[in-house]
């Protein structure tokens, strides 16, 4: 077949160190949205309103800087590094602010400074009159800055300061409007997710650095072959952990729905259309690892199949215009990461471009309803809106084939060609599950789309609701062409123009010897697709679009048991609370207790150690349970201690 | 005079001039504490001028006679740790004068001077190679201290005061009898001498006398840094001393510990430091996550930062005992990092204090719209201190880990889940101080950081960014003397 006569053949890319051309100024392209930021930051009161104008500026810098980028890469395909200054560099820790610039990270910047230069335009009129207007675009400018690093780094360590600055500038627009107690909370709980992934992705580079000693990418994927395969499985295992939560897959996928607290451009930009498919970029990036370890490759696509599954039908029954699309981004995302389990690399690249076009078109058509509803969320009082509001309807409307997955919309050719590959590479379960959130998919945007925009007006009385300014209706007319034509353009087929341009960054999946789960071809898939995806909004059509919704809540045709515990999200959150911040909050409680009752008591010489007694005695009657509880910490630590020390391998040395 | 003796010398004589002179008006003692403080941190910068890099060994020698028949001299010296250090001590203590201009003015003349003394005396400490000397100003620094803690603090000063003094001169008491055993076996207190000795074979401790000896003082210098289980005094002398007070604390005297552990410890007892070396690394972890889960739970925002002082010190420590190129250097950067970012943090801390008499997390809420530039620097320095990269933090923690990652796999893992609570406890503290809603009167009219306190702010907040992004200079000034001491603590092993 195609594939295989594809696969079989991947060029490697020439490695050219470069300082001048177009290349040798990438380094611009992240550096002008840092000094946007700085800018705007240190001159927002007399800036103003103009701080719009900075912003919007640095972002077009970057994109138009990105193209010529992707010019030169395309012109003459291979692999650049631009060389900079040290940034750590202790014993045989050696890292650089060095880029890499290759097909992969010429898509990405595309993506990134593309839509990211839409969602500053479509700020202007969105944020327009906010208070801390300038602020914003600040903060935009960080975000743009922070993932143009993650996606130049040539090393690990580069990545991972773009990895975390992306966390931080989610963490100061996710909390924007920080005067909301529960919007402050997501903020948090979105850094401190994320930062329980980084203690993997921490640990990986612990791991790669002790193995291959270098954490510069190229070189790690030169050397991946020389790893035992019980390195290479942990090692991805690690990555993958990273990788989850900055893109919301199971476990870790928790605070993306609650990331919905930022202002809507946000969502567009940094939590659908960027920064949560930092995690995809990362394991395409190693991809060239990942193959030394199918196991763990399996992995990562049970975690995808899973995931896009679980989303796709907690977002059945979500009654929020954003929450819908934010489970929607984690079902997605999970589609990438199936892509990236059964060896279909490339395929989740060309998922993560379209689902960027489609996904941020939704986000920012939520956002033009929201604009023009008076910042109503709730579905329910939505409805009717396609005459009022034109523009917005159409493009939704390309939107939501395009996710739903009708050809030739761009989510048709992308979604598929990675469920294909699914079957094609042996992987029949994660097949199925992926048709069968196809099908989910398909249903849950038809009810989003019926209830915004069909039907009679719903609203509250009060609100006139009225198109959107020119600024914010020009990125959803981009990117509904986009969305539109995408798929089409970049990769009609299997081996189209995007699979073999980024056939060189892809890992080699010829020696994993993949079987096909059956005999269908990709002739049978298609049409099965076709009618999975018919299915799903045809339901959909029959329970929302032929109904009378202005009962709200009450005629919420999915209903029982099963639909109830899907809208309160499958009890996820609750059971993480009860486990995490009660369990938490208890130890942390008992700790601290120990601290002033125990620890101080005890060094503090006998006179006290003898009223601690007192009062251990005491508590001994009154508060078994803390007490036990306490001795059991005391007991832990010392187990910790001397678990550290036993398998501690103190040799003076040097670490290579 | 060389440049040493002039950066000892300095305060002191800027203490004198203080005492001596007659009743100035306070105007006058500030200008001249600054003055005075100022030309300190001028001389040590000639001090870094002098340094020659390229040489890993104590350098700059400057002695003067001091008691000759037990050995004992004036001995200065500096290598690239000593350096930093100094460095650090010159920066802050400018810092903190400048901070203390409205807080403090309840007899500001002695204010001023006991910190010229303390600066003095932790200069010593850093510079000396005399064990005699330096045992005395280790335990001398407690004097200054504890005034400053006794006299300008808060209402449960006292008894935190005599705590502090007592807990740590305990802790002293066992080295100074260390600090005798070495001297009746060597007839000398000088540093060098006696390293050399040991170094190269000819002067041998059993493995029994090493033991004793680093056990004596590992106590000295774990009360100091304080290293789980006796950290205790800390948290009490941070909240009840006043702002300067807990800045020079957390910058500065907690440092001296690190420094003992790694100039004295470690080279003058290889053998019980490889032996002991896996219990530190053990209790380092423990340190760090038991820091941290207690600062969970601090419902006083600087007890609250005094507790992370223990779980970042774990950290260092950790670094240190890993006993490599990677994790030891960058233990000495974290060294100087954790006093940027902790004497920051009092610093805020103390600006708030200033304007609402109340350290009470529970008091604060929604600030960040009434003091955006106070909110904006208290996340940067927060953010530093939970070591995100491109801030300071960030360059010693990662290495530090990464190397101990080579020593003690379980530990590295263990200690970086430290990272995430470093940031569930600052994030949570910022929430709770700075986001919601602005409810209460007292919150709708704090007032934002003036132009004297952005000041003292600035040169912090671009060393934090500064090191963050360009460590280069400071690694590359104590990589050569960490190298050194590893290279003894080696090189004796291989002797047995």
């Amino acid at each position: 077949m195609l594939l295989a006569a594809a696969a079989g053949a991947t060029p490697a890319n020439d490695i050219l160190t470069v300082t001048d051309g177009v290349v040798g100024l990438a380094w611009l392209i992240p550096t002008v949205p840092a000094l946007g930021f700085v800018a705007v930051l240190v001159a927002r009161r007399w800036l103003a309103a103009r701080a719009a104008y900075l912003g919007v500026a640095a972002a077009a810098v970057a994109f138009v800087l990105s193209v010529a980028v992707a010019v030169e890469v395309i012109g003459t395909p291979a692999t650049y590094v631009r060389e900079l200054p040290r940034w750590i560099d202790v014993g045989g820790l050696t890292v650089g602010f060095d880029l890499l610039v290759d097909q992969l990270t010429v898509v990405m910047l595309l993506v990134v400074t593309g839509v990211g230069l839409l969602v500053h335009l479509y700020s202007v009129g969105y944020m327009l009159g906010d208070s801390r207007f300038a602020r914003f675009f600040a903060y935009l400018n960080l975000f743009l800055a922070s993932m143009l690093i993650l996606v130049l780094g040539s090393n690990l360590l580069t990545l991972f300061l773009g990895w975390e600055l992306v966390g931080l500038s989610s963490y100061l627009l996710i909390g924007f409007w920080f005067e909301k107690r529960a919007y402050a909370t997501a903020a948090k709980k979105a850094f401190i997710t994320n930062r329980v992934g980084d203690v993997a992705f921490m640990v990986a580079m612990f791991l790669a650095f002790a193995s291959l000693g270098t954490l510069d990418l190229l070189a790690i994927i030169d050397a991946a072959p020389t790893l035992s395969s019980g390195v290479t499985f942990t090692l991805v295992l690690l990555l993958l952990g990273g990788a989850a939560a900055k893109s919301a897959q199971i476990p870790l996928y928790v605070w993306l729905p609650d990331a919905m607290a930022g202002p809507t451009p946000v969502s567009a930009l940094i939590h659908a259309a960027t920064m949560v498919t930092a995690g995809v970029y990362l394991t395409v990036r190693l991809s060239p690892v990942l193959v030394g370890s199918v196991d763990a490759m399996t992995i990562i696509a049970w975690i995808g199949a899973a995931t896009a599954l679980l989303a796709a039908l907690i977002a059945v029954r979500q009654d929020d215009i954003k929450k819908v699309l934010a489970y929607s981004t984690v079902s997605q995302l999970g589609y990438m990461f199936i892509g990236v389990g059964v060896g279909a690399f490339r395929e989740g690249i060309f998922h993560l471009v379209t689902h960027a076009f489609f996904k941020g078109l939704l986000f920012l058509a939520a956002g033009s309803v929201m604009h023009a509803l008076a910042n109503e969320t709730d579905l329910w009082r939505m409805g009717g809106l396609r005459r009022a509001m034109p523009v917005t309807f159409a493009t939704s409307t390309i939107a939501w084939l395009a996710i739903s997955g009708v050809p030739p919309f761009a989510g048709f050719f992308s979604k598929d060609q990675i469920l294909t590959e699914a079957y094609l590479h042996g992987y029949g379960g994660v097949y199925l599950v992926g048709l069968v959130g196809a099908v989910i998919t398909a249903f849950y945007m038809t009810r989003w789309y019926v209830m915004v925009f069909l039907g009679p007006a719903r609203h509250r009385p009060g609100v006139h609701p009225h198109e959107s300014p020119t600024s914010m209706t020009i990125p959803l007319v981009v990117l509904g062409l986009l969305s539109a034509v995408g798929g089409l353009v970049l990769n009609p087929v299997h081996s189209g123009p995007l699979y073999r341009f980024l056939a060189p960054i892809s890992g080699d999946i010829t020696a994993i010897g993949y079987e096909p789960v059956g005999p269908l071809g990709e002739a049978q898939l298609i049409p099965i697709s076709i009618v999975a995806v018919t299915i799903g909004i045809a339901l959909a059509w029959r329970l929302y679009a032929r109904r009378d919704l202005s009962g709200g809540r009450l005629v919420e045709p999915v209903r029982g048991p099963v639909a109830e515990l899907l809208e309160r999200r499958l009890l996820v959150d609750e059971v993480y609370e009860a486990v995490f911040v009660t369990f938490g909050t208890r130890l942390a409680r008992a700790l601290t207790w120990v601290d002033r009752r125990l620890v101080d008591g005890a060094v503090m010489g006998s006179g006290a150690l003898s009223v601690a007694t007192g009062r251990l005695a005491r508590r001994a009657q009154t508060g078994m349970v803390r007490t036990y509880v306490a001795v059991m910490v005391v007991v832990v630590a010392l187990l910790l201690a001397a678990a550290v020390a036993l398998t501690a391998d103190v040799t003076v040395g040097l670490v290579r | 005079m060389g440049p040493i003796t002039l950066t000892v010398v300095t305060p002191l004589v800027g203490a004198l001039l203080l005492a001596l002179a007659p009743r100035s008006r306070d105007r006058d003692v500030r200008a001249v504490g600054l003055a005075v403080s100022l030309a300190t941190f001028a001389a040590s910068l000639w001090l870094l001028a002098s340094f020659d890099r390229t040489q890993p060994d104590l350098q700059l020698v400057e002695s003067f006679t001091w008691i000759p028949t037990i050995g004992a001299r004036f001995a200065f010296a500096v290598d690239g740790v000593s350096l930093v250090l100094i460095l650090l001590t010159t920066f802050l203590v400018p810092l903190v004068l400048v901070a203390s201009w409205r807080s403090v003015d309840d007899r500001l003349v002695g204010y001023t001077a006991a910190f010229l003394v303390l600066e003095a005396a932790v200069i010593g400490v850093f510079a000396t190679t005399d064990l005699l000397l330096f045992y005395i100003l280790f335990e001398f620094t407690l004097v200054p201290m504890y005034l400053i803690i006794g006299i300008w603090g808060g209402a449960g000063r006292r008894a935190a005061a005599v705590k502090f003094f007592l807990y740590t001169l305990a802790g002293g008491l066992l080295m100074l009898v260390g600090l005798l055993y070495l001297q009746a076996q060597t007839g000398t207190f000088d540093y060098v001498a006696i390293r050399d000795a040991i170094v190269s074979g000819r002067f041998v401790l059993t493995d029994v006398q090493q033991a004793w000896l680093f056990a004596a003082f590992l106590v000295a210098f774990a009360v100091k840094v304080p290293l789980f289980p006796v950290h205790t005094w800390l948290p009490d002398a941070h909240t009840e001393a006043p702002t300067g007070g807990s800045v020079f604390l957390a910058g500065v005297l907690l440092k001296m510990g690190t420094f003992g552990l790694l100039r004295y410890a470690m080279p003058l007892f290889p053998d019980a430091t490889t032996t002991f070396a896996p219990w530190l690394l053990g209790v380092s972890v423990v340190g760090v996550l038991y820091g941290a889960i207690v600062a969970l739970m601090q419902a006083d925002v600087k007890r609250l930062v005094a507790y992370s002082s223990v779980s970042h010190m774990g950290f260092v420590v950790l670094g240190t005992f890993a006993l490599n190129d990677v994790a030891t250097t960058a233990a000495v950067v974290q060294m100087v990092n954790h006093g940027l970012s902790t004497g920051a943090l009092f610093l805020l801390i103390g600006f708030l204090y200033e304007r609402r008499h109340t350290r009470m997390i529970a008091d604060f809420g929604g600030l960040a719209k009434q003091v955006p530039v106070m909110a904006g620097l208290w996340l940067l320095v927060s953010l530093s201190s939970l070591a995100l990269p491109g801030l300071n933090g960030f360059v010693g923690e990662f290495p530090i880990l990464l190397g101990t990652f080579a020593t003690s796999r379980p530990a590295a893992v263990l200690a970086a889940f430290g990272a995430v609570l470093a940031a569930l406890y600052l994030l949570w503290a910022y929430q709770r101080m700075f986001h919601g809603p602005l409810e209460t009167d007292a919150n709708r009219t704090t007032t934002d950081l003036t132009r004297r306190e952005l000041a003292v702010m600035a040169p912090l907040v671009v060393l934090i960014v500064a090191i963050g992004l360009y460590p280069g200079p400071l690694f590359d000034l104590v990589g050569p003397s960490v190298d050194r001491v590893l290279g003894e603590v080696a090189a004796a092993g291989g002797l047995r």
